[in-house]
This record gives structure tokens, C-alpha cells and sequence, in this order.
């Protein structure tokens, strides 16, 4: 993720249901919202902020293909092709056989594919430092970010508007 | 927001707010190991020093040193490994299964329940690289072609699944764990006050932030890895039992294996489960976490599968009787009545009758009874592998051939190499890492805590606005 620069507003919040239903009446105000954080996942806040539907799962969806086709090809290959051998009678391409790691290497690639573009699409990287607005948001509080250089209302107008919907705090973050 | 019917026991009790759940288990990651910490640990250290002196020459001087003769050619090694195996199923269950099933309760023991899985699974590869006796050419078992020409592994076997069985189901619980720690590891960044853990736990924490759409897509990649393990978790000890079962020996050539092994294994491993959670719940005082209706609710799923069990035990003498296959009822009449009586019957007392006592309420609420059918259990299951596997061994078709086990102390040995490895691990794990999941009892809080506190952001602080 990029790194964050200029001056942000943070609006800090006590309790998870005060902020779910501050956040559309901040946005309808006009304030654009930057980013909340959250110490656990608050169900409907990505839908309240506006973000899209998250598409990771075609990216799953592709990775199990992947490992589908290559434990069969594997298999196949060796099995049928490359080196056949009778083994109790069977077809050297007996497919039941060939069901279990099949299965297992779909579940391989799925699982660790979907992790990594799952790092990757949200910048989690080893990172010791991170760029934080509230140190709280891993603990108790309910970090509402806000830039202002994206923002026409001024500073006083959106620190108004945070209060009145019910933040307990609002401070000013600079990187 | 969710509503939780009334009958439904609370989750989380003592009118907790975020931050008390925050500081009730970051307080036993953040202070200096207490002396019982370091005892249990020197312990565990002593114990598995014992175990590798044991593995050490088990593997110097060959598998001679086991017990093993020319009729019973596997014991205890794949008998411990099995057993490893089915307890490392219960933390995978926990939080796979009971996530799909929206079950709330795991939110507090899953967290231990899979480091357990993960601990237990290393143990049972332990045992894998061990009956190898040359662990130097393990990499035999993987997919590459060899030296002499482009000879593969064999796919159509059941012991080349298990490879892939196992490994699989190692890494995408290790990643399931890993991923599910990352917001508590954040928390413990965040609240670091030396470098050092400041930079361990910062740069394991990969930079989390908490926000929405990071959270939003982390809820969405543990749904589908809940999806994927559920399956994986069930394939994994039905492979086990296809090393059996695909074999032509009677007593192991039995369809109903891969059920009857998968259930066993949920029995098992919620058994251990209960061990490691009753004494972690009184050292960490983590009693309003973990409250006797959680105990109370494993112990049901502890009846249920042990009923299972009990069942299949019961339809397998039946198909080797109904079968009428001469060498397959000789097998079971053997295992009741023959030399290893006493193994047959200590299997089905622990593991049969010892459960059916939590039908009664006071006894499956009660901590000392649950730890103490816990650890019947576990020997119970010890016991239904060692029948398996000795038995069905020990009389071959040759009555010339016909003998016993009997286990040197490099068997009991390496045995005990996987407890001092097992326990070691637990113990560093619980000592360094957050034991119960931080914010997914957060988030189970305002729908499920017995009371809620006025404030359930935390302590109210001066409000203060810096311009």
C-alpha cells in the first residue's frame, strides 16, 4: 500500500455501533472517509463506507483450477505416460486412485494462494513500523480516518460534523 | 445487529469491556515467565532431551532396537502416529467446522485448539520420518524422478496420499493459524513497550492495520480456508485409515474405516483439547473466557462421537460375523478373546463406556471429572490404534509365524520423544503468543457476554481534542 503523506482528522469512537451508524450520516454531510479501523471485523462496515465486494474469491477460484490441473497432469503423465507400470491389475491411468492427491493439492494451491493475494492486495508485508493513526484500533477504539486534502469542508467543519456523530475524540494525525 | 436467543449461554462472563479482554491476555504474553512456567517447561525440556537420546539411537543403530519382529513389522510407531494424527484433528474441527456451523463458542478455544492441532501433527510426522528408519532419504516419498531413469512414486497408494494428506493439511493449518493470529499479534505490537518485542511481533503482524476492507477480505479468506479445511480435515484421517483398509489383512480390509477413523479422531482430539484447556483456564485464569458451559459443550460432542465410535466397533464385529469370511472373524474373536484381551478390553471401556457417564449433567460440569474422562479417552485411543494395528498382526495365516509384541525402551522412548516435543511446544506457545483469539471474543462480546458493561469501549478517558 502506498505510503500515507500530508494531514488527516481522526475521529476516535467508544462503542462499534455508535460509529456503524455515524458513517452514513458523516458521508451524507459530505465528508469523504478515508478509511476506518477496527480491533475485530464490524458486519456491514465495508458495505456503510461504500467499498466494493471484495473479488478474492475468483482469485481462489482460479488458484484450485490451477492446482486441479496440475496434480492430474502430474499423475497422468507419470503414471500413463511417462513411466507405466501394472500395479495390481489396474489401468495405468486409473483415475479413482488419483481422487485423494487431486483433492488435496486443489486445497494446497486454493489455500495458499488465496493467502498471499490476500498479503499482497492489502500491502501486509513484514513491516515492523507501520504508518498507524491510533494505536488503539488493535485494542478498544474505532479509528474513523479522514484526509484532508481530499476533503472540500474545512478542517473545523468536519471536526463539527465528527463530533456530532458521537466521536469521542478528534485529533490531527500528520506523516 | 445479531440477536442471540436468551437460551443460549453467555460467552464471555464477568461484564468484560474490549480493553479488559485486550489486557486479560496480553498480561501473560507481555510479563516475565512465572516460576511454574519455567518449571513445566525445564520438565518438558528434560523429557524431550530423554526422547531424542532415544530417537537419536533409534536412528544410529537401525529399527532393530524397536520390538518389531518379521510378523509384526509396524507397533508402536504407526500406532502413536495415528494416534497424533486424530488428536490433531479437533483444532481444524473447531474452528472449520464450528465457523461453517456459526457456532460462537469457539471463539475462545479455538485459538489453543488449533496450536494443539499443529503441535500434534508435527508429533505425527515425527513418527513418519521414524518407522522410515533412514530419515535422510524421506524426500524418496515425493514426486521426483529418481537417479536411475524417471521411476515415480506409486500414485495409486494409499501411504503416497498420506504424504500429500498430511503435508497439506500441515501447511493450510499452519496458514490458517498464522492468518487468524495476525490482528491479536497487532495488538501486542501496538501495546510493546521493549524493542525487542516490538520488532518480533511488528514484523509477524505484517503491518495490520484494521481497516475495513482488510478485515472485509479477511473475513472472506477465512470463510473459504473454514470451507477448505472442512473437507481436508475429514479426507485426512480417512487416508490414514486407507493405509488399512486398502490392505488385504483382516481386521484392517474394512469399509467402514475412513468414518469410524475420522470420528475416533474428533474424540480423541477434543479430549486432548479439554486436557490442555482445563489447565490453561485455572494457570491464566481464564475463567470467564472458557466457562463450564463451554466444558459442558465439548463434553456433548465428546458423547456424541464416542458414541460413534462405539457403534462402529459394534458393526464391524457384526460384518465380521455376518460377512462370513473365516479369517476375518478370526481376527475380531481373536482381539476379544485372544492374548491382547486386556488391550481390546481397555479400548472398549475407555472409549465405549467411559463417555456414556456425561450423560449425566453434574458429571460432564464437573472440571476434575472432565479432565479425568479426558484422559481415558486418550488412552482409550491409544489403545483402538494399538488393537488395530497389533492384533490383526500378531496371527499371521501361518501358524508357525504366530507372535507378540513387546516394546523395547526405544519404542516407549520415542514415545515419549513426541510428548516432550508436543508439550515444549504448547508451552512456548503459550507463554509467547496470545492463547485465547482477542478479536473474535471482541466480536462475539456484544452479542453473547452475560452482562455488558456501561461502556463497552473501555475506560472512559478525558476527552481532549488536539487542533
Amino acid at each position: 500500500m502506498a505510503a500515507l503523506s500530508g494531514k488527516f482528522l481522526v475521529g476516535v469512537y467508544d462503542d462499534d455501533e455508535v460509529i456503524l451508524h455515524a458513517i452514513p450520516k458523516i458521508r451524507k454531510e459530505g465528508v469523504k472517509i478515508k478509511e476506518v479501523y477496527t480491533p475485530f471485523p464490524i458486519h456491514g462496515l465495508d458495505h456503510a463506507l461504500g467499498h466494493p465486494r471484495t473479488k478474492i474469491g475468483i482469485a481462489a477460484f482460479l488458484f484450485g483450477l490451477t492446482g486441479c490441473a496440475c496434480a492430474l497432469t502430474l499423475m497422468i503423465w507419470t503414471m500413463g505416460y511417462d513411466w507405466p507400470m501394472i500395479i495390481g491389475g489396474k489401468d495405468f491411468v486409473s483415475f479413482p486412485a488419483f481422487i485423494p492427491i487431486t483433492f488435496e493439492a486443489t486445497v494446497l494451491f486454493t489455500a495458499f494462494g488465496m493467502a498471499f493475494t490476500f498479503f499482497i492486495s492489502n500491502g501486509l508485508k513484514p513491516d515492523p513500523y507501520p504508518q498507524l493513526f491510533d494505536k488503539r484500533a488493535t485494542d478498544n477504539k474505532f479509528i474513523m480516518a479522514i484526509d484532508l486534502k481530499k476533503n472540500k469542508l474545512s478542517e473545523e467543519e468536519i471536526i463539527r460534523v465528527l463530533r456530532d456523530n458521537g466521536a469521542e475524540e478528534v485529533n490531527l494525525k500528520q506523516f | 445487529m445479531q440477536v442471540t436467543s436468551p437460551v443460549r449461554f453467555p460467552l464471555v462472563t464477568g461484564s468484560k469491556t474490549y480493553a479488559d479482554i485486550t489486557e486479560d491476555i496480553c498480561h501473560h504474553v507481555e510479563s516475565k515467565p512465572s516460576r511454574e512456567w519455567k518449571i513445566a517447561f525445564g520438565i518438558s525440556l528434560l523429557v524431550l532431551a530423554y526422547g531424542t537420546y532415544c530417537l537419536a539411537w533409534t536412528w544410529w543403530e537401525g529399527l532393530g532396537v524397536w520390538g518389531l519382529n518379521k510378523t509384526i513389522g509396524w507397533a508402536w510407531d504407526i500406532t502413536n502416529f495415528v494416534w497424533w494424527v486424530g488428536i490433531g484433528h479437533a483444532g481444524t474441527l473447531i474452528s472449520a467446522i464450528l465457523l461453517l456451523f456459526r457456532q460462537k463458542w469457539r471463539t475462545s478455544i479455538n485459538r489453543a485448539a488449533e496450536a494443539m492441532t499443529i503441535f500434534a501433527v508435527i508429533c505425527a510426522a515425527s513418527f513418519i520420518l521414524m518407522h522410515m528408519g533412514r530419515p535422510w532419504l524421506a524426500y524418496w516419498a515425493l514426486p521426483l524422478p529418481n537417479a536411475f531413469g524417471s521411476l515415480w512414486v506409486n500414485f495409486n497408494s494409499p501411504l503416497v496420499w498420506d504424504v500429500f494428506a498430511i503435508s497439506t493439511y500441515f501447511s493450510v493449518s499452519l496458514l490458517f493459524w498464522y492468518i487468524g493470529m495476525i490482528p491479536d499479534l497487532a495488538t501486542i505490537r501496538d501495546r510493546a513497550t521493549n524493542k525487542v518485542s516490538r520488532f518480533f511481533y511488528g514484523a509477524f503482524s505484517l503491518g495490520w492495520s484494521g481497516s475495513a476492507k482488510t478485515w472485509a477480505r479477511y473475513e472472506y479468506v477465512s470463510l473459504i480456508l473454514a470451507g477448505l479445511s472442512t473437507p481436508l480435515v475429514l479426507s485426512v484421517h480417512t487416508i490414514v485409515s486407507m493405509d488399512f483398509a486398502t490392505s488385504v489383512i483382516p481386521g484392517w480390509h474394512t469399509t467402514i474405516f475412513p468414518p469410524y477413523f475420522v470420528a475416533g479422531a474428533i474424540f480423541s482430539g477434543f479430549a486432548m483439547v479439554q486436557n490442555l484447556m482445563l489447565i490453561t483456564r485455572v494457570v491464566y485464569k481464564l475463567e470467564d473466557y472458557i466457562t463450564i458451559d463451554h466444558i459442558e459443550t465439548m463434553n456433548k460432542i465428546i458423547t456424541l462421537t464416542g458414541s460413534i465410535v462405539g457403534i462402529a466397533y459394534i458393526t464391524e464385529f457384526f460384518i465380521a460375523w455376518y460377512g462370513g469370511v473365516e479369517y476375518e472373524s478370526y481376527a475380531f474373536i481373536n482381539r476379544m478373546g485372544g492374548p491382547y484381551w486386556w488391550a481390546y478390553w481397555a479400548m472398549m471401556t475407555c472409549n465405549v463406556i467411559s463417555p456414556q457417564l456425561f450423560w449425566s449433567r453434574r458429571l460432564r460440569r464437573s472440571v476434575t471429572f472432565t479432565f479425568f474422562i479426558s484422559v481415558v479417552v486418550n488412552i482409550g485411543m491409544w489403545f483402538e490404534r494399538f488393537v488395530i494395528i497389533v492384533t490383526s498382526l500378531h496371527r499371521d495365516y501361518l501358524p508357525s509365524s504366530w507372535t507378540m509384541f513387546s516394546p523395547t525402551m526405544y519404542d516407549i522412548g520415542d514415545y515419549i520423544f513426541s510428548f516432550g516435543l508436543f508439550f515444549t511446544l504448547f508451552l512456548l506457545f503459550s507463554k509467547y503468543l496470545p492463547v485465547v483469539n482477542m478479536a473474535e471474543v471482541k466480536g462475539v462480546l456484544r452479542s453473547s457476554s452475560e452482562k455488558l458493561p456501561e461502556k463497552i469501549g473501555g475506560v472512559a478517558k478525558e476527552r481532549q481534542t488536539v487542533v
